[in-house]
């Protein structure tokens, strides 16, 4: 966000209308492992009315005079903002001066790279930079450190500002993470299981004549649910990565009922055979829900910047591995009760009641917002 | 999150004519990179006024007249840098034990610019009860007890500007008071008999007379008068204040390009640049869009530094120019909380209109009720939202 603001703020120039605003600095700072690195961006204006930049005082500042004060300028604005590690001072190297336009007017733009212990976390920046002649100055800080970015404001009542150093993670350690988070959501999200197993529960059966009778062969049983369950992974991994990538987006609301419905839906299939035969598409068409449902915890997790394709895989690894991990354990059970006589008549159709209702419930829950929680009920 | 996103629309329909910006190395050492903000005599004073207060920082006057020339050419300019420059010429005297009461008044203004009336009110109790006959400060209290919609306290406030200051101070004081508490007729007569008997008095306060009168006649409805008495504020000078209720008169009468006229050159000032796009999108202007862009941009600035000066007509940017009434509703009753003037009235019951949700601003229709507020902008608004909320 702070990022868009800064990109519109910066973005003014085209437009030719030029603000009137209270006076800000914008401090960009890059804290990686080893090197700490910045951009500070300085209305020229502002510097004028401190140490003089007009020096033939003709209302104009032109790029030579702005150059001969570089000295004078980094000396006054460094003295300014100090930064610290481990409460010791850290020595920052001025660096190239440039020029950039915000939407106030054109801006010297200071690039800068400090020199902290090595081994130093702990970080503070001290900002007095115009608070002596300015009261409504503030300094507009982003830091990035490790893949993450935090904001701060510098203001005369809030001039320091600390902060840690995050060691940059490398893609497989995000990879991993995000895999882990992947499988966690399936596991405690419900809701996926429960289309899941309904969608299994009659993998060992096949619907004929209005009844259903016994697979031959464990062979033909993998198919069924390799078919499922592919078809469901496929959709659900499509519809998650366009929604984490903020290709698409509903709202959750409406996703999360629609989930409950598909749930509804699959259960009652069991009971009231009418795709039963098809459940391969069944799976694909309503896991293209499930998959915006599965992407919301990423949505609020946020994908780092610079890793989006590789944590979005292990994100998605992680889903599969932890649904594999359901069928591994539900099959054998379901395989071995198919064999009961009385399981199509009865353990699947009373399992699939139960699925069929809490669905139900959870459907009302959310679709009229209800504030019920239904393992108060259970 | 949705003023991004809407932000994100305009931006996304706009990169196609929109170059980035990036830090760059000028082309030549002649290019101009910056032109500094005209500065016409009153810089020189400050000049000298600078000098002044640095060479002998113990002395108060010089400290009270390098703030008030500050604040005027703040309010002159619309330009918030000067105000800062103000409250930090101040800062050091507010620090130390004894407080003179004409730095609190100062310091007072200093937050009514900034729209934080608490503070602002606490600063100019104090300086009342250090010295009660303080004129500026009476004044600027009833302004702002006006301003938040407090009339009794504002009226009690103006009364003893009889005794301390000008016949026409106290009587702009107390008409623009009354005219907002079900007396408006009465209000116009007695402010319109005391204006040409005060014709020595600083042009400001004269101007100050005519943009009350143009507004208590804009409410009445009587657009002639408005217009006349606009007109004759404008030729005696030019600030922000008026031309933006000029403006907002100009936009009531769908007479865009005598408002683009007007603002031409106007952009810099966020008030003012809103009423300018709001004309040019009526005539479908091709900078229209760039300008839209621009506030948004502004708002998103302010936002940034954590300023919410800018409530009212961020509320009127969102509902007219970026088409967002959800999101205007949301400022504009943050801004009713804050200030109630007729303008914060209208932007929360038009809000209200295009979401057809009357229920929802109904302590605002209660309180114009109560108030007996006239003005014949507001009436249709609330009416059409009273009948459809019963």
């Amino acid at each position: 966000m702070m990022r868009l603001i800064i990109m519109l703020a910066t973005l003014l120039a085209s437009t030719g209308a030029l603000a009137h605003k209270p006076s800000d600095s914008y401090l960009t700072l890059n804290a990686d492992a080893k090197t700490l690195t910045g951009q500070w961006d300085i209305a020229l204006r502002d510097l004028d009315y401190a140490i003089g930049l007009d020096i033939n005082d003709d209302g104009d500042i032109t790029w030579a005079e702005l150059r001969v004060r570089k000295q004078a300028i980094h000396a006054y604005a460094f003295t300014r903002l100090q930064l610290s590690a481990n409460q010791q001072r850290c020595s920052i190297t001025p660096g190239d001066l440039l020029v950039d336009e915000h939407s106030d007017g054109h801006y010297a733009v200071l690039l800068f790279q400090a020199s902290c212990p090595t081994q130093a976390k702990q970080f503070a920046l001290v900002y007095s930079l115009f608070f002596d002649f300015d009261s409504q100055h503030r300094g507009l800080l982003t830091l990035a450190t490790g893949g993450r970015t935090a904001t701060h404001i510098f203001s005369p009542e809030q001039d320091h500002y600390g902060f840690k150093r995050y060691a940059e993670v490398s893609p497989w350690q995000s990879m991993l993470n995000f895999a882990h988070e992947g499988m966690w959501h399936i596991w405690v999200g419900f809701d996926h299981i429960l289309f899941l197993l309904s969608l299994l529960l009659p993998s060992a059966l096949i619907r004929e004549h209005s009844s259903w009778r016994l697979k031959t062969g464990y062979a033909s049983i993998f198919k069924d649910v390799l078919a499922v369950v592919t078809s469901f992974t496929l959709a659900h991994s499509i519809t998650l990565s366009l929604t984490a990538l903020h290709v698409i987006a509903l709202p959750a609301r409406w996703v999360e009922s629609a989930i409950a419905a598909s749930v509804v839906l699959a259960a009652l299939n069991n009971i009231y055979p009418f795709l039963a035969n098809h459940r391969a598409w069944f799976a694909f068409g309503f896991g293209l829900i499930h998959g915006m449902g599965i992407a919301g915890v990423l949505l609020d997790m946020g994908l780092p910047d610079n890793q989006r394709f590789i944590s979005l895989l292990g994100f998605n690894l992680g889903v599969e591995a932890g649904q594999l991990a359901v069928v591994a354990l539900a099959l054998p059970a379901i395989a071995c009760l198919s064999r009961q006589p009385s399981y199509p008549a009865r353990i699947m159709k009373l399992g699939s009641a139960g699925i069929a209702m809490i669905a139900a419930f959870w459907f009302l829950q959310r679709a009229l917002d209800l504030p019920l929680n239904i393992l108060e009920l259970l | 999150m949705k003023a991004a996103v809407v932000i994100l629309c305009i931006l996304n329909s706009l990169t196609g004519n929109l170059a980035m910006a990036q830090p760059y190395y000028p082309e030549s050492d002649d290019e101009v990179i910056e032109t500094l903000p005209p500065r016409g005599k009153s810089w020189f004073e400050i000049k000298l006024l600078r000098i002044k207060v640095k060479s002998s920082p113990a002395a108060l006057q010089p400290v009270l007249d390098l703030a008030s020339r500050y604040i005027e050419l703040g309010r002159a300019e619309s330009d918030p840098r000067y105000f800062g420059y103000a409250e930090a010429v101040l800062a050091p005297w507010l620090k130390s034990g004894q407080v003179h009461p004409e730095v609190l008044t100062l310091r007072a203004t200093l937050h009514q610019n900034r729209h934080e009336f608490t503070p602002a009110l606490a600063y100019l109790d104090k300086a009342l009860a250090l010295q009660p006959r303080l004129g500026q400060a009476w004044l600027t209290r009833a302004l702002i007890l006006e301003v938040q919609g407090n009339y009794a306290a504002a009226l009690k406030s103006c009364l003893p500007l009889l005794k301390l200051a000008s016949a026409l101070v106290s009587q702009v004081c107390i008409a623009s008071t009354q005219s907002l508490t079900g007396q408006i007729d009465s209000a116009y007569q007695q402010l319109m008999l005391a204006l040409p008997a005060a014709q020595s008095e600083p042009l400001q306060n004269r101007q100050w007379a005519m943009v009350a009168l143009a507004e208590i006649a804009e409410r009445k409805g009587d657009s002639k008068a408005a217009e006349q008495h606009y007109r004759q504020a404008l030729k005696l000078d030019r600030n922000g204040y008026l031309l933006a209720a000029y403006a907002d008169f100009l936009l009531d009468r769908a007479r865009y390009r005598e408002v683009t006229e007007l603002l031409r050159n106007e952009t810099r000032a966020d008030t003012l640049l809103l009423r300018l796009t709001l004309a040019e999108q009526a005539l479908q202007l091709p900078t229209a869009q760039a300008h839209i862009v621009a506030l948004a941009a502004r708002f998103a600035a302010s936002r940034m530094r954590g300023d919410t000066v800018h409530q009212g007509d961020e509320a009127r940017f969102l509902l007219h120019l970026a088409h967002a009434p959800e999101q205007a509703l949301k400022l504009a009753q943050a801004n009713w909380g804050i200030q109630r003037e007729p303008r914060d009235a209208r932007i929360i019951l038009e809000a209200a209109d295009a979401l057809d949700c009357p229920e929802q601003i109904q302590p605002t229709l209660n309180f114009l009720a109560q108030a007996k507020l006239q003005d014949v902008r507001l009436q249709p608004l609330v009416d059409r939202l009273s009948r459809s909320s019963s």
